[in-house]
């Protein structure tokens, strides 16, 4: 039963766990707008380093003049000095060497200027790549900070990880060889091709016809690589999904005796990426031989025709300038066959750049609030700004038509008035939502998996916009409070914790940043945290890493209210655990939450009874809409959808 | 390591010993057509000699064709070679991981088996092409040149022997320290990797408590690290240039000024100093390849010992030889049972256990987290092997068992349950994969899960997307019972298996099985009462050990533990189930 499994694509909602590996930036056979990419990417390296590229020319023109200063050197030695040397020496002379030793001090000069110019440009590139990757790697996530909550949950996780190593190191080779090898390239050609013009006109031609050769089978090649690239890239993909999934799901594979079936699905995907693989890279290593050959046959070519002219006297062509001729065809072909060899690690790179460039595309959250949050104090009965702490809050609010400024104080008051929700426009999720809860008051949602329980809460604090109606805080529109202001009034336990690679101190820091370590301590004792921390290895100092691997999940839990508590909200939003914590943590938690909720307008979606008896207002969920509200007793004596939830009377239907 | 290595080249192996043997050849044509060159340009040029240039213009062709056909053979021949050398270190990767027990699962995290599979593979397949195509050649290249450098004359090839010398200390120095800030570097990323994955799965927590300028500021240092570790580990390695080129410049100068004064005194040719000078180049670039390919092959080592970890490791529970093909029934025995998954901690995780469970009997297990009810189930299928004492399934040592046969017999619905990718038809059909559609269809009944499937857009030909990302918890859960029910197993273990689901769905699920699989030994974990107080005995675990057994009344009546969990969960504290009308 080998299941043919689809090809790898982006993932579009609800793009938790890791996804099969969609194909890196790449879409079909060939990466689209290559060359875009390349004047972008040209262009984001020049626009903050363009002196540092200056430089580098130089440097460049420096080390290839050194070098032909070099190369002729040999020449000269043998044909102005030795020569002489030796002819004096037959014909019985004294050989005077100092004339030698002067050219050689010359040539030195020149080699010592080579030497300094690589190495300046080795330096100043190495400068520019790490600081371009840098400014890339820093960049992208200023920008993804900035991401609305959709976007994290319509890419898997492990792929947007991988744009901050795998993709960007590809940028390295990039812009540290390839770049400035296709400068030195331009340089040398460009040379090389006016002095050949000057020795021979035909022979040149020939050379050029020779080099169109070389381009056509290279590009050829190249087209060929880059398809089994493609391939590859994508079997890789497929492979590592499967991969992935399988070694989460090891245990289960063992449970069901299911090994071998599992090794033949394997060998066939595997089998599949070796084919592509070895495809990719066997056409990327003959590009090399065959440029380095089609370069001596042009060499070849053009020693017979010129050898044919210059010893006929066809076109006043002599001997030595076919000499010199030979030696620029091959310095001709040279920055050929180098760039050739550049072009896998190009086409990486030009994949790479693309998906980075695609998440420094995507559109950032917007936010269009202006009324913001001040701590406040009371002066003859009226509310104004404050500059130091006062623990009393209030928006100001400035009216967009006179510029007029209120100040309305914080207190948690939140209306939903018609609201209608869908992820997409096409498809609402919630329809019609009217809420009322007063300042302090507690409101629990129930209702079963995928009732638009969480949605709700991810509206108040803005991670979506809604396509219908009004929600309001303390009387004003959510869409008119800054962001940032809206969620610092309002704290948040998920069920699922996330803790930061970071000291227990500063994990539950993370809600109050300015907070005291008493501050601390005081609010994990609120969260009924303290007694645990205390047990762990190094206290409040302990770190935990990896979402705190080494906690139990009611241990992390507590950790989030802790969290949540020395933020200090008006308003709370809390998802309560389901299962899978005993009965003795759970009270813990449970007693931790209730202390937190106390006094704050609460959003809870409920599983606990305890929790939904206590709360003053119920809200009964049923497939995007508020089917029942009332107090428990009220909703108990209606005998709906709430009662049988609560007698556990109910059939699934 | 390098024979565990070694052992996965196989089927390559022709590959790779033609992959060198080609890259001689290239080297050959490589030293062969300067020499041609020059001839050309001495004997045919500059003498008018036209038909030698035609003729060693003809064997310059002859050498290209051959040195293309060695170079682009070499390079199909590497490809192969390393290409597939890594399918066979992946393939011999998860076959064995295919062998593991639970217990070699818990030594590996799933992310480092990934890891191990994927991107350390693809080091080790780059290094391995380099070793083919570089390794042999560079230093044959090299000696090449040497060799006829001696033979031209002795004394300047003497200088290349000290400058060669010389160099390769230096670069030893500089790679060493490279090696060094590299290996650093690489610590330094995984906390950048650290920094965005939290941000990636946290986002909603940054911008719940507005955290993003905190969070850049981090991120911003971590970068910055890299930053500084790789500027100072590349400006080791961009030293190698300025000192290769010193060298070969002053190589260079030497041989001219010593050179120059042998042909004078008439002991060196002026055409020999030409020749000396061109292998100059020659020597100490292979020196410089060699150098870089050194620098690969140790950055390589570390995904090379991570590799042969998985290579290397045993199965620590294996077939026994001449094992049991036959389960009798469906009775479990605990003899005098102690467990540790780890032989060396003091505290065993289960401490002298000692039940007797008949075939089709039902059994609740309750107990605190920690308690080891899991640790419990999982010695019945051979998940585990117990440290002392003994299990005994149908009479006999689970030990005497084959493990397919044991474990087709005793189907167990873990705690943390996975589906697959493909369709609801396929992951049933991991239980029995001759299994009709009407059993497929009847073992979800039972599990309750025929309702949800049928209003699926497919039914039961939906696609469960990976990780089961498109059914919710309680779904899952009843999928996966109906999966290994259809393994029609005489043992059935459930290990909190209907958390997620509805109380009245939880009794629904168990009356079916009271009705339709009465003959089953169901062993039922849960940390609900009500999933299990209506089994024929309840144990009550505690800290690794059986605190009591009995039916609910008698433990209500005479066990603490247990009458304190019941009280809990009918007092305040009760579940009020979110699931409850799941459609």
């Amino acid at each position: 039963m080998a299941v043919k499994r689809p090809e790898p694509v982006q993932k579009m909602g609800g793009g938790r766990g890791p996804g099969n590996r969609p194909p890196r930036g790449v879409k079909g056979p060939k990466i689209e707008n290559a060359g875009k990419i390349f004047m972008r990417l040209v262009a984001y390296v020049g626009k903050y380093y363009w002196f540092h590229w200056i430089l580098v020319a130089i440097c460049i023109v420096g080390s290839v003049l050194a070098n032909l200063q070099g190369t002729m050197f040999t020449k000269t030695l043998i044909d102005d000095y030795i020569r002489p040397l030796f002819q004096t020496a037959q014909e019985g002379g004294t050989a005077d060497f100092t004339g030698l030793l002067g050219a050689m001090e010359r040539v030195a000069i020149f080699y010592l200027l080579g030497i300094t110019c690589a190495y300046t440009q080795a330096r100043i590139l190495l400068v520019v790549t790490q600081g371009t990757m840098r400014r890339i790697r820093n960049e992208m996530f200023e920008h993804m900070e900035k991401l609305p909550i959709k976007y994290f949950d319509t890419h898997a996780h492990g792929d947007v990880m991988s744009l901050y190593t795998n993709d960007v190191d590809t940028l390295r080779q990039m812009i540290s060889q390839s770049m400035p090898q296709m400068f030195n390239s331009v340089i040398t050609v460009v040379s090389t091709f006016i002095a050949m013009i000057v020795l021979s006109v035909p022979l040149t031609l020939l050379t050029i016809v020779m080099v169109g050769v070389m381009l056509f089978t290279s590009g050829k090649i190249a087209g060929l690589s880059s398809k089994n690239f493609v391939a590859q890239q994508r079997n890789l993909g497929l492979v590592n999904g499967y991969i992935e999934e399988m070694m989460s799901g090891q245990k289960v594979v063992k449970v069901f005796c299911h090994e071998n079936r599992n090794l033949e699905d394997f060998k066939e995907l595997n089998n599949e990426l070796f084919d592509s693989a070895y495809k990719a890279n066997k056409f990327a290593n003959i590009m090399m031989p065959i440029n380095a050959q089609l370069g001596t046959v042009s060499y070849v070519l053009c020693a017979c025709v010129g050898g044919a002219l210059a010893l006929n006297g066809i076109g006043g062509f002599t001997v030595g300038g076919l000499t010199a001729f030979l030696t620029l065809n091959r310095g001709f072909n040279m920055p050929i066959n180098q760039v050739s060899m550049q072009m896998n690690s190009i086409v990486m790179a030009m994949a790479g750049a693309k998906r980075v460039f695609d998440l420094l595309d995507e559109k950032p959250e917007v936010d269009e609030g202006y009324v913001t949050l001040v701590n406040a104090k009371e002066e003859g009965g009226e509310l104004v700004e404050s500059e130091e702490r006062t623990g009393l809050w209030a928006w100001k609010h400035t009216h967009q038509a006179d510029g007029s400024v209120t100040y309305v104080p914080l207190k948690g008051e939140v209306v939903f008035d018609g609201v209608d929700f869908g992820y997409t426009d096409e498809k609402m999720v919630l329809h019609d939502i009217e809420l009322f809860a007063k300042p302090g008051q507690k409101i629990a949602f129930v209702g079963s998996t995928g009732a638009g329980k969480t949605t709700i809460t991810n509206l108040i604090n803005r991670f979506y916009d809604i396509q219908d109606g009004k929600i309001r805080y303390d009387g004003i529109n959510v869409n008119k409070i800054k962001k940032a202001d809206l969620r610092r009034s309002l704290g948040i336990v998920l069920q699922e914790t996330n803790l930061f690679t970071a000291s227990v101190m500063d994990n539950i820091r993370f809600g109050k940043l300015d907070a005291t370590d008493e501050e601390v301590i005081a609010a994990a004792k609120l969260a009924n945290a303290d007694t645990f921390i205390r047990q762990l290895p190094d206290g409040y100092n302990t770190i935990l890493s990896g979402n705190g691997a080494n906690l139990s999940q009611g241990q992390r839990q507590l950790l989030a209210i802790a969290r949540a508590a020395i933020a200090d909200p008006p308003v709370l939003i809390l998802d309560e655990a389901t299962s899978s914590i005993d009965t003795r943590t759970e009270k813990i938690v449970q007693d931790g939450m209730d202390k937190l909720m106390h006094g704050r307008t609460t959003f809870v979606i409920a599983h606990r009874l305890s929790t939904v008896q206590n709360s003053d207002c119920i809200m009964v969920m049923e497939q995007g809409r508020i089917i029942e509200r009332g107090t428990h007793d009220e909703l108990l004596a209606a005998q709906g959808k709430y009662y049988q939830l609560y007698t556990g009377s109910s059939i699934s239907a | 390591m390098i024979k565990t290595l070694a052992k996965q080249i196989k089927e390559f192996k022709r590959d790779s010993i033609m992959t060198p043997c080609f890259m001689i050849l290239e080297v050959l044509m490589e030293t062969l057509i300067p020499l041609l060159m020059g001839s050309i340009i001495n004997e045919g040029i500059e003498a008018g000699n036209m038909n030698h240039i035609y003729l060693m213009g003809g064997a310059m062709l002859i050498a290209a064709v051959v040195g293309l056909y060695a170079g682009a053979m070499g390079g199909k021949y590497g490809a192969r070679a390393s290409t597939g050398f890594a399918k066979n270190l992946r393939e011999a990767m998860f076959t064995n991981i295919q062998s593991f027990s639970f217990a070699n699962i818990d030594k590996f995290s799933t992310a480092g088996l990934v890891t191990r599979l994927t991107t350390d593979v693809s080091n080790l397949q780059n290094a391995y092409q380099m070793i083919l195509r570089m390794c042999i050649r560079a230093p044959f290249s090299l000696v090449i040149a040497m060799t006829a450098a001696f033979f031209v004359s002795p004394r300047i090839a003497s200088i290349y022997l000290v400058a060669v010398l010389i160099l390769g200390t230096i670069l030893a120095i500089i790679m060493k320290f490279a090696m060094k800030y590299f290996s650093h570097l690489f610590e330094k990323y995984d906390a950048l990797n650290e920094s965005t994955q939290e941000n990636v799965t946290a986002a909603r927590v940054v911008k719940a408590y507005v955290r993003e300028d905190y969070e850049i500021g981090k991120f911003k240092k971590a970068s910055g690290d890299v930053y500084d570790l790789g500027v100072k580990a590349e400006k080791m390695v961009i030293l190698n240039s300025p000192f290769m080129q010193a060298t070969v410049y002053t190589c260079i100068l030497l041989i001219s000024w010593v050179g120059a004064h042998m042909i004078v005194s008439e002991e060196l040719q002026i055409g020999d100093l030409s020749t000396l000078l061109a292998y100059c180049m020659n020597i100490l670039m292979n020196l410089m390849m060699l150098s870089m390919v050194f620098v690969m092959i140790t950055m390589s080592m570390a995904s090379a010992k991570r590799i042969c970890a998985v290579l290397n490791e045993e199965p620590t529970i294996k077939n026994p030889e001449d094992p049991v093909m036959n389960v009798a029934d469906g009775s479990i025995v605990f003899d005098h049972v102690t467990f540790r998954y780890n032989e060396h901690s003091e505290t065993p995780v289960l401490d002298n256990i000692n039940l007797k469970i008949a075939s089709g009997e039902t059994i609740g297990i309750i107990g605190g987290t920690g308690s080891s009810k899991t640790s419990l189930v999982n010695l019945v299928s051979r998940l585990y092997d117990v440290s002392q004492g003994s299990v005994l399934v149908g009479g006999r040592d689970v030990r005497s068992y084959d493990l397919e046969v044991l474990r087709n017999q005793v189907a167990v619905v873990l705690q943390k349950n996975e589906l697959f990718y493909g369709t609801i038809f396929d992951n049933l059909r991991w239980g029995d994969e001759n299994a009709t559609d009407e059993e497929c269809i009847r073992a979800c009944q039972l599990a309750c899960a025929d309702e949800f499937i049928e209003k699926m857009p497919e039914g039961y030909n939906t696609y469960i997307e990976q990780g089961g990302a498109n059914v919710s918890g309680g779904q899952k859960q009843r999928l996966c019972i109906a999966r290994a029910l259809l393994k029609k197993p005489k043992i059935l273990i459930l290990d909190d298996s209907t958390s997620a689901v509805d109380t009245a769905t939880d009794a629904k699920i168990r009356k079916a099985f009271a009705e339709a699989i009465p003959n089953v030994t169901k062993l039922i974990i849960a940390q609900r009462i009500s999933s299990v107080e209506h089994a024929d005995r309840i144990i009550v675990m505690n800290d690794g050990k059986v605190d009591g057994v009995g039916t609910h009344e008698e433990l209500l009546a005479n066990n603490v533990i247990y009458r304190e969990v019941y009280e809990a969960q009918t007092g305040g504290n009760r579940d009020f189930d979110e699931n409850g009308g799941e459609h």
